[in-house]
């Protein structure tokens, strides 16, 4: 082989280790045609029988991506869950950035709540938020105690912001506490 | 001598006349319907004329360049020393330069003309129009002192012929631009900063606008309609825009709205006169007085509106309207409501 020909197949492949970092992530602008929510249960312990049951799909791919956790920001404040939760701080609603989860806080949790209301004042959003914004809003509410990866997690806000990005967050995982407080309580520590 | 034959053949000699056919219509700057657009269209003419002129003296000097006679110099050789035809070249050169300086200070002069009697003509007001960018669509709304009399709608801007109209730009997430060329020049919609425009249209007729600055995803599929009517009937207009959604006249429309106020639709839209009443998407109270939907992507027309609710995100890919999955016996019973709200 000539010392050309060497040069070429060289660049043509260093052409197409290029073109390997093209594609960051899959959009999926479109979700499912038909669906029905079918949210996990309520986390009510750590403990269980049996082996664990693998994580829904889901987890995924709405957790590992981050046009998904973006839109579930953009919504988060479009759906008004700010009035309630503030921008995760809490307010009337309880705060969303902290660890201490009172319905469980893994990715099918989160949605179940958004679903179905919890008592006290979370209302049900039942077939009015589809199945795809859905899971994007519970992946965004993940991501704002990390758990999602960095590159996934929002960097920055559209308002006027005291706390840096959901991606210069902390890593907290969940665990289940808290209690379901009467909403006349639920203003402050 | 003979040309050679066009490459399109005889028929192709109307090709260039075709080209002109792009001149006028709904949205063309060489086409004015407003004292804005026409001065900035003789600014349009004035670089055009200007920019040809060089053009075609650079050709004709290149033509002469390759006219000349060649010389034949051995390898080596020297060239024989030429003093009348270097001096020729050296002031050609020079008027060149200067004849350059003197165009471009003709143009400024012509721009800072066309700019001053641009904010001459923008001293008053009569009629005061905000419109905001969105991804992908325009929020237009007529302010009144009586907020009871303030309307909102979305991708059409009416206008009264013949009244100065001012224009509040804003925009919610991105930088976008109107750009309606008929009437105007482009203006920026900024977050966080007001910008405005002054224009007077001086004919009646229908316009496009489109964004003129890459906004995202469906930057194309973002326009709007500017429909210019005579005062009267923008009176008329106003006030039929004024009236809440009109009640469903039957069993199947009340079904149709019922549908729309439980699913998901309510969560973005708002329809006065009914507890809707989400902003942040078009307001459809008037959907079905509109020319278009989804911002200019379809005409309106029920088939197309089926089209759209049943599968937004085919027709403009990532736009914000989410595949709702309404089935096909509700979706006849919510466009024939949307269709009622004239």
């Amino acid at each position: 082989m000539s010392s050309l020909s060497r040069n070429a197949v060289s660049l043509a492949l260093l052409g197409v280790l290029l073109l390997a970092a093209c594609e960051r992530e899959e959009r999926s602008y479109r979700g499912e045609p038909v669906g029905e929510v079918k949210p996990g249960a309520i986390v009510q312990g750590t403990l269980y029988a049996g082996a664990p049951s693998p994580p829904p799909p889901q987890r995924r791919e709405y957790e590992g991506n981050a046009y998904h956790v973006s839109e579930g920001k953009r919504l988060f404040e479009w759906f008004n869950c700010s009035g309630c939760h503030a921008h995760g701080g809490g307010d009337i609603g309880p705060p969303l950035m902290d660890e201490v989860w009172i319905y469980g806080g893994e990715l099918e949790n989160i949605a179940a709540t958004i679903v179905e209301g919890r008592p006290n004042g979370m209302p049900s959003f039942r077939n009015k938020i589809p199945d795809q914004q859905l899971w994007q809003i519970a992946a965004y509410v993940r991501s704002m105690q990390r758990e999602v990866r960095k590159d996934v997690a929002p960097g920055r806000d559209d308002h006027m912001a005291v706390t840096p990005g959901e991606q210069n967050q902390p890593v907290t995982p969940p665990k289940p506490g808290g209690v379901a407080s009467p909403s006349s309580e639920g203003r402050g520590p | 001598m003979r040309w050679p034959p066009a490459p399109w053949g005889r028929k192709g000699r109307v090709l260039p006349i075709l080209v002109l056919a792009a001149c006028s219509g709904p949205q063309s700057m060489l086409d004015p319907a407003g004292g804005q657009a026409a001065r900035i269209g003789v600014m349009g003419w004035i670089l055009l004329a200007g920019c040809a002129f060089v053009y075609a003296v650079v050709l004709l000097w290149l033509l002469w360049a390759l006219a000349r006679r060649h010389r034949w110099v051995e390898p080596g050789g020297v060239l024989p020393p030429q003093a009348g035809v270097e001096r020729r070249l050296t002031n050609g050169l020079v008027a060149w330069v200067v004849g350059t300086v003197l165009i471009l200070f003709a143009f400024v002069a012509a721009s800072y003309a066309v700019d001053k009697s641009l904010t001459h003509l923008a001293n008053r007001e009569e009629v005061v129009v905000e419109v905001e960018g969105k991804q992908w669509w325009w929020t237009v709304r007529y302010p009144d002192d009586d907020p009871s009399r303030s309307i909102t709608t979305a991708n059409e801007i009416h206008l009264p012929v013949g009244v100065p109209v001012r224009v509040k730009l804003k925009a919610a997430d991105v930088i976008h631009s109107l750009w309606i060329p008929n009437l105007h020049g482009k203006m920026d919609l900024i977050p966080g900063r007001d910008n405005e425009l002054f224009l007077t249209a001086d004919r009646e007729g229908i316009f496009r606008g489109q964004c003129a600055e890459f906004c995202g995803l469906q930057h194309a599929h973002m326009a709007l309609d500017v429909i210019v009517h005579s005062r009267a009937a923008f009176d008329a207009w106003k006030e039929a825009q004024l009236a809440p959604a009109p009640a469903p006249a039957d069993e199947a429309l009340a079904r149709g709205q019922a549908l729309f106020l439980t699913s998901a639709c309510t969560m973005c839209h708002g329809i006065r006169g009914t507890p809707a009443s989400a902003s942040v998407a078009p307001d459809l109270t008037h959907l079905a007085s509109r020319r278009s939907i989804a911002a200019g992507a379809l005409p309106y027309n029920r088939g197309n509106l089926a089209g759209w609710i049943a599968d937004p995100q085919r027709i403009k890919p990532g736009n914000h309207m989410p595949l709702v999955g309404v089935p096909p016996s509700d979706l006849q019973a919510l466009v024939a409501y949307l269709d009622s709200l004239k």
